[in-house]
């Protein structure tokens, strides 16, 4: 069937912010499937509220619309762009939700739009559970007995039959929010609380448990002629029990004899038929009992996914490409496979590689949250690594990961046998983020495969690989000296994925000597293509992968390339941002006539999208790993500044090694980064900076605490992110952080900063070229005060608050240390202003989190301009001598996953805890801020109760805002203090008790619904914690709140801005000003 | 202690690696498949006779070794090799490794080797003759019977795997999921099929079997007269190794059958109707040795993923006039189907029957049954 001609232009939706179940895989589908639509023609209208998203760059819908995702705002885009479709498939469950809702409300039938690629029938079907089971009964396909309810009631009357353990599964939830395994009827009745909660339909599934049982997932693809293939099939090593997400997977399947494979694969086109997903990706999961095969589907998801993908870069199929171009009415042999040219994408990729995913967690983030791995996903990011065989995708995964382990090393074990082996088992039966490593541990301790089998439900064949890695790791380390390893013995050893580091540390060796005399032996890695046909056909895509075999496929070219290193796995503090700067890297150096290079390891992404660079090495981001790549590729230089944390760290050595560094050096970045040495400049630039000190014992830094006086902020050196980052309040809480925190980073120092109260933090950031010219991308105003790290605040562009004269100081400021420090490329500086001072609190030369978002706001594409500038070219060549212009402004707000996390605090503060950020655009800060505000999720209130409660120092400021509220309709609640100040001050106020007084209280209002806005600002560590279980029940349930009051200011204006006037849309590229090019009508 | 072992091709070019199986050394014409699943069921499959199966998967053995993925009663590939054998087979139907199965059967393994460089050379230089050989021969000395062996062209190989004396078979499919105490119906057999085994695999007749057909399987040289005697509903043409024009009269013999009866055939079976239509078969560079090929149905624009394995083909062109195409190859366009209405015969050059892959063209075994129901 050829493309429809009824298709013309098309409202595509994005997933929005970056949260734990909804990460960077949907920016790469996204950004996959516009470029998709446009090559066919399709003029593509964008509703995203992601700055940090490629998807969202201007060039690339031709109407972007950074605009809050909701029903409202989608309305008018649609009433605004009239678009005839809307593809609802490329942007998760946020966007399935607000197709859904469109359709509901029959917004989409007012407009004239339909929906392509999944019909709402089809949506409903694949996610009310009761639609699905009834669908699954129709086509004979087995579920896990269940049933669903609407009351505690109904759910205690199903566990008769079902029993325990039980799974209680919200509907149409993410990444199973609320969700969760009870082994009795206490836990049942909890989880089942808080899954009628989440579930926007208050219906749960309580079902039958099929813990231990084999996890799959296929990943199916429909046209509209009603072909179905499958891309790629998937075994999870956890098995059922830990969310797929959250659990290592492998692909393709390994222990499935063909019979069972085409039983899966007849019950997912059976599927995928029955629930009617017309044209497009779907991903379906089932168990299969291990000892007698019997097989249940779990769930089918019917749009692209983090599982698709996963799959698109294990087999090299573009899922998200071909599902946009089916939805258009083309059919699969329609279609090219790109990487072979030759044939159809009417085929079923075959690999002849194994792939492994390992998730990637931040609970150290939150230190008081449960660290087992349940049905609700918690981890943040992921790694992917092929090699030929498992053992060495999987220790190539396993040092992708960077945490410090570049192996299977020994977990920490009690001495005592007894104790030992209870904590061992504990460790193997709970699934936690490490158990990896205790699997690993249980051989060196004498345990079989049946035995950790029976305790982890494992698969033998998974543990039999692990068992065997074990064993050998132990007959290298008893050849005692490197040399003495046989050349065979050794090169075996990197065919099973041991990294020099490894091997290096079996035998007491540093990595450098153990790279030398493999080198000298001639043990070097081959490179082989990933090319969706096992060799069948000839590959023409350069996505490459390294193994140690005879082979190699792929020679390098002799043009002049770049090296660009990407940021490893998402994590809190090295997000998207830094793979959209080293997409725009790759985009613009390949623009200029060099071949780009990228590493990288994360599959989630656009720059491991196989045409994004000239070539593509899909592997760990290791010194051993990059510089096999660089040896062989020998480029002009590497991009090390792009990719966060993890390039950088490797920039030393890889410097030392030959390779040369692009752009700012690294003794410059390691002169801002020390805190000796960042001193000693900020003294010769004759700037300020907080007083500091730096610690490198115990004592060391009482001395210094004493010397700038509590509070204070301390931190370990080389961090991103504010890992391990404390505002401290007393000599008490030092000795416990010095105790707890110093460990993180034993190498490096502590450092200590006077805490600046009521400061206002400021972004900026910059490109400088190789002539000391430098051009300001933006100055973003935080909206809470110093103290709240940057990654985390809410802030504007242009600044809100500040004065013009203060504005052209810090730019001054800026320019005199890129120029100092000679930065080429990228830098960005954090700023404080207590009163007229200008604080210097941190200098990064290298790409920030905030470049993508002033990136956006003022259409300069800071991270391009600064890789040209990084291969020589000037801001004068390039055009750019002066700041961006603008009239708009532009607000950021964060979004935090405190609700996966229980018992965890969601008051903000120097260690970094947001996942994602949203954008909002708007002619004046209110409009702005209400767009940001939603855009995150956060339900401001038309009317209702608000309540105050604020320090001492605060009260003042509330008052106007008590005066404004009030003036609005909004009625006020306060604590006594809060109750009594405004009352001297003619604001009536209801008072409440605060928890410690007694019942009932504030946060019994709150459960009750009788609380609409929360604006709570407390200090000091006695008030924070009294006041915990305020913050954590208005997260529950879902009541805005405010625990600064430049935040409560701007939120109540921006209830002000929402009471004065419908919040409008307006695209991007109106914003900035540009003509999109619309494709020419037929 | 694993032992060395040597594969040579005989185009001179050898790949080292570890002896699994039966230790000794063994020749054979090697291939590749590309299939993710189901060794069992290739190595078992007579149309593998005197070759030596090159897997493109690299992770082998992992599901051991049971009963019921047999295609027949022992491996006819002479010998596999695999980049590598998994140390632990773990499937609940698992009865052995496939090291131990391999020895059980006399059959030559080799581990440990490069196997896309391999699949790439006979991509690129085509299948040909090989030895494996964990003997300790030069490699010099293996080449050498490698280039001497006699290759797969012209070899009527069909006929040293058929049936000697007919026999009946009219076991349906396992259904091995399903609880022992919940057995599947038993299909009611309203027709009479005779098979002609050139080298069948068992799925097909259970297959046969499922659609209600009592088969009885006949060695490939028995007569048309012979068959037509049985006053058979259809005529099944199985699958099977090698040239299908060496294989001796049975062009001729389908030639006379065509019209009489209704007719199905499959893999071999369908080149040998290709044949006795007139038609040419020629041989390709490397074959189709996989389960993710995709089939177009001509007739009604639908795509299949099919499974296949074959080294000849049927030449588009000679069938002109002769019998209509109704399935091409969306990789190569090379026939994969074809039909004479009039006749009620049709044949597919892939694997409905698929043990392993795909089942998207089971159907084929219904339209067969729908054919001799009239």
């Amino acid at each position: 069937m050829p493309k429809r001609t009824d298709i013309r232009k098309v409202l595509v939706i994005g997933s929005g912010p970056i949260v734990i179940g909804q990460a960077v895989e949907f920016d790469y589908s996204g950004t996959q499937a516009i470029k998709a639509l446009r090559d066919e023609g399709v003029e593509v209208v964008l509703l995203n509220s992601n700055p940090a998203t490629v998807m969202t760059d201007p060039e690339f819908a031709h109407r972007t619309y950074i605009e809050p995702i909701t029903v409202e705002a989608a309305e008018r885009i649609l009433a605004a762009e009239r678009p005839d479709s809307l593809l609802p498939t490329m942007g998760g469950q946020t966007a399935l939700n607000l197709a859904k809702a469109l359709a509901e409300q029959g917004i989409l039938e007012k407009y004239g739009v339909r929906l392509i690629g999944a019909s709402l029938e089809a949506i409903n079907k694949a996610e009310d559970r009761q639609l699905f089971k009834a669908a699954m009964q129709k086509i004979g396909v087995s579920l896990p007995k269940s049933g669903y309810a609407t009351t505690l009631a109904d759910a205690l009357a199903l566990t008769e039959e079902i029993g325990f353990p039980a799974i209680i599964r919200p509907s149409f939830t993410l990444g199973g929010t609320g969700g969760g395994i009870a082994y009795n009827r206490e836990e049942f009745e909890t989880i089942c609380r808080s899954g009628l909660k989440a579930s926007p339909t208050s219906t749960i599934l309580v079902e039958e448990s099929v813990l231990g049982w084999k996890e799959y997932e296929l990943e199916v693809v429909r046209d509209s002629a009603d072909n179905v293939i499958i891309v790629c099939s998937i075994e999870n090593l956890d098995p059922m029990g830990v969310h797929t997400g959250d659990s290592i997977t492998v692909a393709p399947a390994q222990t499935l004899t063909d019979r069972e494979y085409q039983r899966m694969r007849q019950a997912s086109l059976a599927i995928i038929r029955e629930i009617g997903v017309d044209t497009g990706g779907s991903n379906i999961q089932f168990g299969i009992h291990p000892r007698d095969g019997r097989m249940v589907v779990i769930e089918m998801n019917p749009r692209v996914s983090r599982s698709s993908a996963l799959a698109s870069k294990a087999t090299g199929y573009p899922i998200a490409k071909i599902a946009a171009k089916l939805a258009l009415g083309y059919t699969l042999d329609e279609l090219r496979n790109d990487i072979t040219r030759e044939t159809p994408a009417s085929f079923e990729p075959t690999i002849d590689y194994v792939v492994v995913k390992v998730p990637r967690f931040n609970f150290e983030k939150f230190p008081h949250a449960d660290r087992t791995l349940t049905t609700s996903m918690r981890s943040v990011g992921e790694v992917m690594a092929i090699g030929r065989t498992f053992p060495e995708a999987y220790m190539k995964a396993l040092r992708s990961m960077e945490l410090g382990r570049v192996g299977l090393e020994s977990p920490e074990l009690p001495a005592e046998k007894e104790e030992r082996e209870k904590v061992l088992h504990e460790a193997l039966r709970v699934p936690r983020p490490e158990r990896p490593w205790f699997v690993a541990q249980a051989f060196r301790e004498g345990m079989t495969v049946d035995q950790v089998h029976a305790l982890s439900a494992i698969d033998p064949w998974f543990l039999r690989h692990i068992e065997a890695l074990v064993r050998e790791a132990q007959t290298l380390a008893d050849y005692g000296r490197v040399d003495q390893l046989p050349d065979d013995v050794l090169r075996l050893a990197k065919s099973h994925g041991f990294s020099d580091k490894y091997l290096g540390r079996l035998l007491g060796y540093p990595e450098s000597e153990v790279r030398s005399h493999r080198q000298a032996r001639g043990i070097r890695p081959v490179y082989k293509r990933v090319d969706t046909c096992a060799a069948e056909f000839e590959a023409y895509t350069p996505y490459l992968y390294s193994t140690y075999e005879e082979e190699d496929e792929s020679p390098p070219t002799d043009r002049q390339k770049v090296l660009i290193l990407g940021s490893g796995p998402i994590r809190i503090g090295q997000g998207i941002e830094f793979d959209y700067a080293c997409v725009h890297a790759a985009f613009a150096l390949r623009e200029a006539g060099y071949e780009t290079v990228m590493v990288n390891c994360n599959p989630e992404t656009v720059s491991t999208d196989y045409d994004t660079s000239d070539r593509l090495y899909f592997e760990p981001l290791t010194i051993e790993d990059v510089l096999e790549v660089s040896q062989r590729e020998k480029p002009v230089g590497a991009i090390v500044q792009f990719g966060g944390q993890t390039p950088l760290r490797l920039s030393v050595p890889l410097e030392q090694a030959g390779l040369p560094i692009l752009g700012t050096s690294p003794d410059a970045i390691d002169r801002a980064e020390d805190r000796e040495k960042f001193s000693a400049l900020i003294e010769k630039l004759g700037l300020t900076q907080p007083e500091n000190g730096v610690a490198r014992s115990h004592a060391e830094a009482f001395k210094v605490a004493e010397r700038i006086g509590y509070p204070v902020m301390v931190r370990p050196s080389y961090v991103l992110g504010g890992r391990a980052m404390e505002t401290v309040y007393d000599a008490a809480s030092l000795e416990r952080y010095m105790r707890e925190a110093v460990s993180a980073s034993p190498e490096h120092p502590v450092l200590i900063d006077r805490f600046l109260k009521d400061a206002i933090e400021v972004d900026l950031d910059l490109v400088a070229d190789r002539t000391g010219a430098t051009l300001i991308g933006g100055v973003l105003e935080h909206i809470q005060e110093a103290g709240v790290h940057s990654g985390d605040a809410a802030a504007t562009l242009p600044p809100h608050s500040l004065s013009p004269d203060l504005v052209e100081r810090m730019k001054d400021q800026a320019n005199a240390l890129a120029r100092e420090l000679g930065v080429v490329g990228l830098m960005n500086v954090q700023f404080a202003i207590q009163g007229k001072t200008i604080y210097i609190l941190e200098v990064n030369p290298r790409a920030s989190r905030t470049v993508p978002f002033i990136s956006k706001a003022t259409g300069v594409p800071m991270a391009k301009i600064a890789a040209l500038c990084m291969v020589g070219k000037t801001l004068k060549e390039l055009g750019h001598t002066s700041e961006p212009e603008f009239r708009h402004v532009a607000v950021k707000e964060s979004v935090f996953p405190f609700a996966r996390f229980a018992g965890v605090d969601v008051i903000l503060g120097p260690e970094m805890k947001s996942t994602g950020e949203v954008m909002g655009l708007a002619e004046d800060y209110p409009t702005a801020f209400a767009k940001s505000q939603l855009a995150a999720g956060v339900k401001l209130p038309k009317s209702g109760r608000v309540f105050i409660s604020v320090k001492d120092d605060d009260k003042p400021a509330v008052v106007d805002l008590g005066r404004r509220l009030r003036a609005m309709g909004y009625t006020l609640a306060t604590t006594r203090g809060t109750h009594e100040y405004l009352k001297t001050k003619g604001i009536e106020t209801q008072m409440v008790q605060k928890v410690k007084e007694g019942r009932p209280n504030i946060v019994d209002k709150i459960v009750d619904g009788e609380i609409v806005l929360v604006i709570n600002t407390t200090f000091g560590k006695q008030e924070i914690s009294d006041s915990f279980s305020l913050r954590r029940e208005s997260l529950m349930h879902s009541v805005p709140y405010y625990t600064t009051v430049q935040a409560a200011r701007m939120a109540v204006g921006a209830l002000e801005s929402m009471k004065r006037s419908e919040l409008s849309v307006k695209s991007l590229q109106e914003y900035l000003g540009v003509k999109p090019q619309l494709p020419a009508r037929r | 202690m694993t032992k060395r072992a040597v594969l040579a091709l005989a185009d001179g070019t050898t790949f080292e690696g570890r002896a699994f199986g039966a230790t000794c050394e063994l020749v054979g014409e090697v291939v590749f498949n590309t299939s993710m699943f189901g060794y069992q069921e290739i190595l078992t499959d007579p149309s593998y006779v005197g070759q030596i199966v090159t897997m493109a998967y690299p992770e082998m053995g992992n599901v051991g070794a049971n009963p019921e993925d047999e295609e027949a009663g022992q491996p006819h590939a002479v010998g596999m090799a695999v980049r590598s054998l998994t140390p632990q087979a773990s499937n609940w139907r698992s009865k052995e490794s496939l090291d131990a199965y391999l020895k059980r059967h006399g059959r030559a393994g080799i581990e440990g080797v490069d196997t896309r460089r391999l699949v790439r050379h006979l991509r690129t230089h085509g299948a040909q003759m090989g030895v494996i050989s964990s003997d300790g021969h030069s490699a010099a000395a293996l080449v050498e019977r490698a280039r001497t062996a006699p290759g797969m062209e012209g070899m009527d190989l069909a006929t040293g795997v058929s049936t000697k004396t007919p026999y009946v078979f009219t076991t349906p499919s396992p259904d091995v999921f399903r609880s022992p105490n919940d057995p599947r119906p038993t299909p009611e057999l309203r027709f009479d099929v005779v098979a002609y085994d050139y080298g069948l695999k068992r799925s097909m007749l259970q297959y046969l079997v499922d659609e209600g057909c009592r088969v009885t399987v006949v060695p490939s040289n028995t007569t048309a007269e012979e068959v037509l005697a049985r006053k058979p509903h259809g005529v099944f043409l199985a699958n099977g190794p090698g040239d299908p024009a060496a294989v001796k009269g049975a062009d001729r013999t389908v030639a006379a059958l065509l019209g009489k009866v209704p007719v199905f055939g499959i893999c071999l079976g369908h080149q040998i109707m290709a044949l006795a239509l007139g038609g040419r078969t020629y041989k390709m560079k490397f074959g189709h040795r996989g389960a993710n090929q995709p089939v177009k149905d001509l007739t009604t624009g639908k795509v299949e993923i099919t499974a296949q394995n074959h080294g000849f083909a049927v030449d588009d062109a000679s069938l002109k006039g002769k019998a209509v195409v109704t399935h091409i190859n969306l990789n190569d366009g090379t026939v994969e189907g074809l039909a004479v209405p009039d006749a009620r015969a049709f044949s597919v050059q892939y694997h409905p029957e698929a043990s392993p892959g795909p089942h998207d063209a089971r159907y084929l075994f219904a339209r067969f049954a729908k054919l001799m129901a009239g």
